[in-house]
This record gives structure tokens, sequence and C-alpha cells, in this order.
């Protein structure tokens, strides 16, 4: 019987990873950015399928990489999130549980099957009251990152993130809603090296003021009002 | 108890597992939440057309919803009964269910208390993991599969009897929807009362009903109809000026569904009043 290839767990680890993050970075980005009233979502997606949604009453998801697999955890974490607020409350459904729940379903993935997911999340909350908003990355080992402010996911996202960092950003937090939407969208453009025009642009916001289900996708009148000011669709 | 996250890589690859109900997904992982069966040795018995349950749990009674020009109007009274005692003076048994869409519900108050609460769940559920939003009919359907699924609770006696009104977007109208215990869904084109003080009720509508009232004229006819239904069935509970414990009125109209104030019933049911002690 002859035995089998001999492969150190470094090596296999590193393959891995390497995979994932190749697959990762052939899509388009996501940004997610905290204006004055929330937090806003903006995807670079063409296409008509979804990347960014609604998880729960102040939850929002954004997934990056292969579309079949960071749909199948969309799916996971409404299931999630809907079945711990009917047997307990709707208060009661936070992002952080939410996120160790993907950085466990990503962790095992990728230490256990040959595969890892190909996919880079983003679990998004506003806070009630005073409680700050939540903006979490999740990467395709399952690593946590508890982002402040704002971050990029899929694609270029490290040179998205580095043009947002250099130019486009003093307190996003105190900028509107109108501004930080043209600052992640003319940091993805010049990155990607085209302007991105309305109908290539899927951005969703949560906003902080409102009740109940705050999650809002922004329709195209709207967006283009705060990308063309100036001619008025 | 334990949460149902399960996010084994199994799990969430799980083909099967794809489906969009809510109700189905809480009966895969928790089917004790829905175990009835051996509740009880007794049956109900039938007493003048009702099911008398030999369970003495709180019951809900009059609900009823009635078409108009602009939508739909649906009303309940606020008792709930224990056998012959009055278990809560203020119960709510007409609840929105989404932005177009109102449930009514009269029968065993915990068991209709947690359909509603289901339903809601169920069609929000449904709306984020497809993106879209369920039509009327795909709405008043579920709502009959989750009846059916009550059945052998209702054979003891617990049984949960909706109305279920909302604004369909297709059809640019409004629609009532009737159901049975078995799960049975009949769609209303006029109006319809249900519970102890439903014959009642219908009876008061039978009158004064007319087709494509105005929004005014027809809270009259849902208010009058409440207040006759009191009257006749004790386990209906009529306005209490004193404690300032009124109906629920619910309008649904295209622009969606909008509740009536206690000041705007106080004045009404005062000019009910007035008018009948003048003999009118």
């Amino acid at each position: 019987m002859p035995l089998p290839y001999y492969v150190s767990p470094e090596q296999m680890m590193q393959d891995k990873a390497e995979y994932a993050k190749k697959g990762i970075a052939k899509g388009r980005s996501i940004a997610a950015m905290e204006y004055n009233e929330g937090v806003v979502l903006v995807a670079d997606n063409p296409s008509s399928l979804n990347k960014i949604s609604e998880v729960y009453d102040r939850i929002a998801f954004a997934g990056a990489g292969r579309y079949s697999e960071f749909e199948n955890l969309r799916k996971a974490g409404i299931r999630h999130a809907d079945m711990k607020g009917f047997l307990y409350s709707r208060d009661d459904v936070n992002a952080k549980s939410l996120v160790n729940a993907y950085s466990q379903a990503l962790g095992t993935v990728f230490s256990q099957e040959i595969k890892p997911l190909e996919v880079e999340i983003l679990v998004v909350a506003v806070g009630m009251d005073d409680d700050p908003n939540e903006i979490y990355r999740v990467s395709f080992d399952g690593s946590i990152f508890d982002e402040k402010g704002f971050t990029v996911i899929g694609g270029k996202s490290e040179s998205v993130l580095a043009k947002l960092k250099s130019r486009y950003v003093t307190t996003p937090s105190a900028s509107s809603l109108a501004e930080v939407v043209v600052s992640c969208v003319a940091a993805m453009g010049e990155v990607t090296g085209q302007k991105l025009n309305t109908e290539g642009l899927e951005v969703a916001i949560l906003s902080r003021s409102a009740k109940g289900r705050v999650f809002r996708r922004l329709p195209q009148s709207e967006l283009s009002q705060y990308l063309n000011p100036s001619n008025p669709a | 108890m334990e949460l149902p996250l399960k996010f084994t890589p199994l799990r969430c690859l799980e083909f099967n597992d794809s489906e969009s109900s809510f109700h189905q997904l809480l009966s895969n992982r928790f089917p004790s939440h829905f175990a009835s069966k051996g509740l009880t040795n007794q049956t109900p018995t039938l007493d003048g057309g009702q099911i008398v349950s030999p369970l003495l749990v709180p019951h809900g009674t009059t609900v009823l919803a009635l078409r108009f020009l602009d939508g739909v109007i649906v009303a309940g009274d606020r008792r709930a009964t224990e056998g012959y005692s009055i278990a809560e003076r203020r119960i709510e048994k007409v609840h929105a269910v989404d932005e177009t869409s109102v449930i009514a519900i009269a029968g065993a108050a915990g068991p209709c208390m947690e359909m509603v609460r289901l339903l809601r769940v169920e069609l929000e559920h449904y709306e984020k993991l497809e993106g879209l939003k369920l039509s009327m009919e795909g709405k008043a359907s579920k709502l009959a599969a989750m009846i059916k699924g009550n059945l052998p609770m209702a054979m003891q006696g617990l049984v949960v009897m909706p109305i279920f009104a909302g604004y369909d977007v297709k059809r640019q109208s409004c629609r009532i929807y009737k159901y049975d215990v078995a799960g049975g869904q009949y769609e209303e084109a006029e109006y319809y009362a249900i519970g102890s003080g439903g014959k009642d009720a219908r009876g008061s509508m039978k009158k004064i009903f007319k087709k494509d009232l105005p929004r005014e004229e027809a809270i009259t006819v849902a208010i009058e109809a409440l207040y006759d239904a009191a009257e006749a069935d004790v386990a209906t509970g009529g306005p209490d000026l004193i404690r300032g414990i009124f109906p629920t009125v619910k309008v649904i109209t295209k622009e969606g569904v909008s509740s009536l104030s206690d000041d705007e019933l106080r004045t009404r049911l005062n000019q009910l009043i007035a008018r009948s002690q003048q003999g009118g």
C-alpha cells in the first residue's frame, strides 16, 4: 500500500488561505462606513443578485466572493436571528452573537474541509440611543475584525481602504450620507479605474433614528441625487 | 433551552434547508413547540354551535372585518373570558401583521397570540430570505397552513379562528379571508364576523352594511356591530367609558394600516350612545 504524501499543516493552511484570498480578490469591493445618522453599505455590483441584505431590525449583512457561498451564510444568519428573536425577544438579537456564529462556521470549514469558503463577510449594526454602531468583518478563515468607522471587503479591498483612509475620510461619523456615499464610490472607482454609475451600485443604509426594521435600500433616484447633484434626474 | 444555531458546514450548506418558511424551520428544529397530542383526555363539547373547551383558558370573543370604498375596516372587542368569568378587559385581538395586512383572532387567547407572532415572523422571514414580499394570496395560504397545523389543538378545544385582511398590491384592492378550524380558506366579498358574538355582529352588519361605503360610515358600521354583539353576547365586551376601554378599530387602505385613537373612538361611542338614548 502506497503511503499518502505528507503535507505539513503549515503548508496546507497556507495553500488554503492563498486559494481563498485569490477567489475573494477576483470580485468587486463592498464598503461600509458610518455617517452622522447611521451606517451605509456601498457595493460595486452591476448584477441584480444582491450582495447586501437585511438580517434583523438593526443588523445588515454584506458578502463578497463566491455568491453561492455567502448567500448560504446570509440565509443561515437570517434563520439564526429570526429564531432567536422568536424564542426570546426582538431585543435579544445582537450582532455579536451572529458574528461569533459566522466565525465558527467559517473557521470550521477552513480547518476541516478541503476547499475553504471563498468569502469575506460584513455584519453591521446600528445602536439604540447612545450605543455605538458596530462593524464586523469576518474573513474566510473565521477571524473577526472589529472595525471602527469604516471598512472594505472583497476585490482590491486594501487599495480601496487605503484610498478612503488617506484622501476621503476625516471623521466619517460626522459626515452626511451624501458625503459618505460619494467618498466610497470615488475610492472604489479610482481603484478599478472606471467611473461607477448608479446602475452599477447597490447601496443600503441602516438608520439610527428609525424604529423597528431600519434597513433600507437606496433607490436609483436618490443615489443619483447624491452622486450627480448638479444635474438632477 | 439550546439555541438552534448550528452553523456547522453541513447545516449551512444543506440544500433542503433552503425553504423560506420560518414555521417549517421552527417545527423542524423544535418539534416540541408544536406538541399538542395527549394534552387532555377530554374532548370538547358542542354547545349551541360553539366548541366548548374542557380546558379553562382565556378565550377572545368577537372580531369583524368589512370592506368599504378605499379598503377594509377590521375591528374587535377587548374582552377575554375564562368560562363565566372575565379573564382580561384590555386584550388586543386585532394586530397589524405587516405594513399592508391585519389579522383579527377569536378563540383561545394563548394559541391566538402565538399564531399572530408566528405569522409576523413568517412573513418577515420570507421577505428577507427571498428579497421579495409574499403576495396577499400567499400570506393567506400560509395562514391557512398554520391553522391546519393547529387542528390537533383545536380538537382539544384550543381553537384559533382568524380573519385575515389586507391590501393586495397586484390586484390593487383590499381582500378579506375567513377560515375554518380545519384550515379551510374562504374569501369574503363584503363583511364577516367571528367569535362568540360573531353571529350577532353579522346580523347587525347585514342590516346596515352597504357596498362602497365611505370611510366614516364604514367605521360606524363596525362600531355599531360590536356594540350590538356586546349587548347580545355575554362574552363580548362593550365599550367601557369609565375605564376608557374601547374596541380596537384598524383601517387598511392602499397607504397602509392605521388605528383609530381612543379619543376618536370615545367621541364616536358617545354619539352612538346619545343616538340610542333618543331611540334612533
